[in-house]
C-alpha cells in the first residue's frame, strides 16, 4: 500500500528549516526518516513522520507550503546488490523513480522510501517480485516498534 | 558646436511667437482628422479658432498613455496610412504596446533633433559612433542612427547584446563616440578595465539615456573612460531620443521649442507648476505629422527653467528627472509596468497574483527579479515540476516584457499584503 509522506517547500533564509522542526517538535509529531532536497534558492523537506495529516495542517497554519504525496517504502535487505536489484525490476517495468531515500536500517533489514511514475503498477510488480512495504501505520510508528 | 543656431538661440518672443504660429496650425488640423480630439474639444466646448497661441495651450485637453491604449493601434493617427513610413512601438501599461507612427517629415525633424544633440556634445562628420541601443521598435536604435547619419557622422549599428563584439570594434575601428544607456557603458568600461584595454580606446563622447541616472554615475563613466558624457532624453509618444538634451554645462537638458512645448504640471491639481518647480513634465508636439499630441502626461517629474544656458543656446531646460508620478521602472533601458507582470501572471493558470518585483542593479546591470508565492494549486514536492514552472513563468514573463527575469518562488504569504494599494515593487537601485 501507499504511505503519505509530508513534503515541505522551504526557501533558503536563515532558521527556517528549524522552525519547520520546532512546529513538528510542539504537536509532538514524531520524524521517523527525512530528506532534504536542496537548489539555489529553496529546499524541499520530505519527511515520514507519526501523523502526516496533523503534521501538514499545523505547518500549513504556520504559513509553510506543505503537501501530503504518496509514496512507497519497501523493505530490503542489507547486502551488496540487493539495491540494484529493486532498480532493475522497476527498470524492466518501465517505471522510473521521481526521488528515494531510506527509511530505517536495523540490522540486516532495511527499508527504503521510493516516489515513482505510477505508484499502483510498481506495487503489483514489487509483489509479483516478493517485495514487502511497510503499510501506513507500520511505517508511522517505525520509532514505537524499535522501542519494543 | 550649435547645429541650428537659428533655431537654438531665438530670443523668448521669438520661441513663443514660432510656438504659437506652429500650434494653431496644428490644433487645427487635428481637429479635422483625429476624431478621438474633435470629440474631445467638442466635450469641452472649445474650437480651434479659441487656441490663438501658447497661453491658450492649457484650455486643450491632456492625453495619457491611456489614451494611446484605447486607441490601438493607429486611432490617434492624423494622416492616411500612405504616408506613415515606419512605427515604433514602446510597452504599455497592460499587455498591449503604445504604438507611435511617423511620416517621413517626422522622421526628418526626429534627425533634425538627433543630430543637433550630437553636435551639442560635440560629435561631428570626422566621428565614428557606435549606437548601442536596441535596433527595431524601440525608438533608440534607429532613433540615434539617423541623426548621426544626418551630422554626417560614421554609423557603426551595433545594438545591444554582444559586448565582446563591440569592444573589439570600438578598437579595430578607433569610434570616437558611443551611445547606449549610461548603465551598460559602466559595464563596458569595467569589461574593458578588467581585460586591462582601457588605454586603447579613442572614445571622446558618450550619448546615454532611455534610463534615469545620476550625476556621479556621469562622473564616474567620464573618470573611467576619459570622455565626456552627455544624457539625452525622450520617449516614443513624442518622438523618440533627442526631444531633450544636455550641452557640456550639464545644466538641465535643452528642450527642443520649435518641436515641443514643454509645461510643467501639479499632479494633484493639474494647473501649471511656477518655474524651478517640480512637477510632471507634459509636452504638446506643434511639428508631428503622423502622431500629433495634446498635453501627453509623461510622467516624468522634474522642473523647467527658461534662463539663457551659458553655451549660447536659449532653448528652455528641465532638470535631471526626480522619479515618476506612476510606477513604471525603466529596466535596462526598457520601460516595465508592474501592471504588466500581473497581466501577464494572470495568464498562467498555476500562479497567483501575489508577486514582487526586485530590482537591483549587479555590476552596473539591471536585474529584475520576480518572486512569485508558491500557492497549494501549483506545488509539487519534485523539484523537477517547480523548475518547470519557473521556467514557465520567465519565459511568459520575458515575451511579455521584452526583457529577460529571474523568476523565484517564495512561500505562501511571505509577500506583503496590504490594504488599498499594494507595494509591488522593491528597487535596490539608488539613482536618486
Amino acid at each position: 500500500m501507499v504511505i503519505k509522506q509530508l513534503s515541505v517547500f522551504i526557501e533558503n533564509r536563515k532558521g527556517r528549516l528549524e522552525q519547520v522542526t520546532e512546529v513538528l517538535c510542539e504537536k509532538n509529531i514524531n520524524i521517523v526518516s527525512f530528506s532534504l532536497a536542496d537548489t539555489s534558492e529553496y529546499g524541499m523537506l520530505r519527511m515520514i513522520v507519526s501523523n502526516p495529516e496533523e503534521g501538514r495542517k499545523v505547518l500549513k497554519e504556520k504559513g509553510f507550503s506543505a503537501m501530503l504525496t504518496d509514496v512507497i517504502a519497501v523493505k530490503i535487505v542489507q547486502e551488496p546488490g540487493t539495491l540494484h536489484k529493486i532498480l532493475q525490476i522497476l527498470f524492466e517495468a518501465e517505471l522510473s523513480v521521481e526521488y528515494m531515500y531510506t527509511l530505517t536500517t536495523t540490522g540486516q533489514n532495511t527499508s527504503i522510501i521510493m516516489k515513482l511514475s505510477d505508484l499502483k503498477e510498481a506495487l503489483k510488480v514489487l509483489e509479483f517480485n516478493g517485495y514487502e512495504v511497510y503499510t501506513a501505520l507500520e511505517a508511522y510508528e517505525i520509532t514505537n516498534n524499535v522501542d519494543k | 558646436m550649435i547645429w541650428n543656431e537659428a533655431k537654438e538661440c531665438m530670443s523668448r518672443d521669438e520661441i513663443t511667437n514660432l510656438q504659437s504660429a506652429r500650434l494653431r496650425k496644428m490644433v487645427d488640423r487635428v481637429y479635422h482628422s483625429v476624431e478621438f480630439y474633435r470629440k474631445k474639444m467638442q466635450q469641452m466646448g472649445i474650437e480651434p479658432g479659441d487656441i490663438k497661441g501658447v497661453e491658450d495651450l492649457h484650455k486643450l485637453p491632456f492625453t495619457t498613455k491611456n489614451d494611446l491604449r484605447d486607441n490601438y493601434p493607429f486611432g490617434l493617427f492624423a494622416v492616411p496610412q500612405s504616408e506613415i513610413v515606419r512605427i515604433h512601438a514602446s510597452s504599455g501599461t497592460t499587455g498591449k504596446a503604445t504604438v507611435v507612427g511617423y511620416t517621413r517629415r517626422d522622421i526628418e525633424i526626429w534627425s533634425e533633433c538627433v543630430a543637433r544633440v550630437l553636435a551639442m556634445d560635440g560629435v561631428g562628420p570626422q566621428d565614428k559612433i557606435q549606437v548601442a541601443y536596441g535596433y527595431g521598435l524601440f525608438t533608440g536604435g534607429l532613433g540615434l542612427h539617423y541623426g548621426a547619419e544626418n551630422l554626417g557622422a560614421t554609423v557603426i549599428p551595433m545594438s545591444t547584446g554582444n559586448t565582446q563584439k563591440l569592444i573589439t570594434m570600438m578598437q579595430d575601428f578607433g569610434a570616437t563616440a558611443i551611445a547606449c544607456t549610461p548603465s551598460y557603458l559602466l559595464h563596458i568600461a569595467e569589461t574593458l578595465e578588467e581585460a586591462g584595454q582601457i588605454g586603447n580606446i579613442k572614445l571622446k563622447a558618450a550619448i546615454c539615456g532611455a534610463e534615469p541616472w545620476t550625476e556621479n554615475m556621469r562622473k564616474e563613466i567620464e573618470a573611467k573612460l576619459n570622455l565626456k558624457a552627455y544624457d539625452i532624453y525622450g520617449l516614443s509618444e513624442i518622438m523618440g531620443p533627442g526631444v531633450a538634451a544636455d550641452c557640456e554645462y550639464h545644466n538641465g537638458l535643452h528642450v527642443y521649442e520649435d518641436h515641443f512645448i514643454p509645461e510643467i504640471i501639479n499632479t494633484e491639481t493639474l494647473e501649471p507648476c511656477k518655474e524651478g518647480e517640480i512637477g510632471e513634465l507634459v509636452f504638446t508636439t506643434i511639428t508631428k505629422e503622423a502622431l500629433p499630441l495634446f498635453r501627453y502626461r509623461t510622467r516624468d517629474l522634474t522642473s523647467i527653467s527658461y534662463d539663457k544656458c551659458e553655451c549660447g543656446r536659449t532653448l528652455a531646460r528641465i532638470s535631471r528627472f526626480k522619479g515618476r508620478s506612476d510606477d513604471m521602472l525603466i529596466i535596462r533601458g526598457v520601460n516595465v509596468f508592474p501592471s504588466q507582470v500581473e497581466a501577464a501572471l494572470l495568464e498562467i493558470s498555476e500562479t497567483s497574483p501575489h508577486y514582487m518585483l526586485i530590482v537591483d542593479r549587479v555590476n552596473n546591470l539591471d536585474i529584475l527579479e520576480v518572486q512569485v508565492e508558491v500557492e497549494e494549486s501549483f506545488f509539487s514536492d519534485e523539484i523537477r515540476q517547480l523548475e518547470s514552472l519557473t521556467k514557465k513563468i520567465a519565459h511568459v514573463l520575458q515575451s511579455a516584457l521584452g526583457l529577460s527575469v529571474k523568476v523565484t518562488l517564495v512561500e505562501p504569504k511571505t509577500i506583503q499584503r496590504s490594504e488599498g494599494k499594494a507595494k509591488r515593487v522593491i528597487d535596490k537601485r539608488k539613482l536618486v
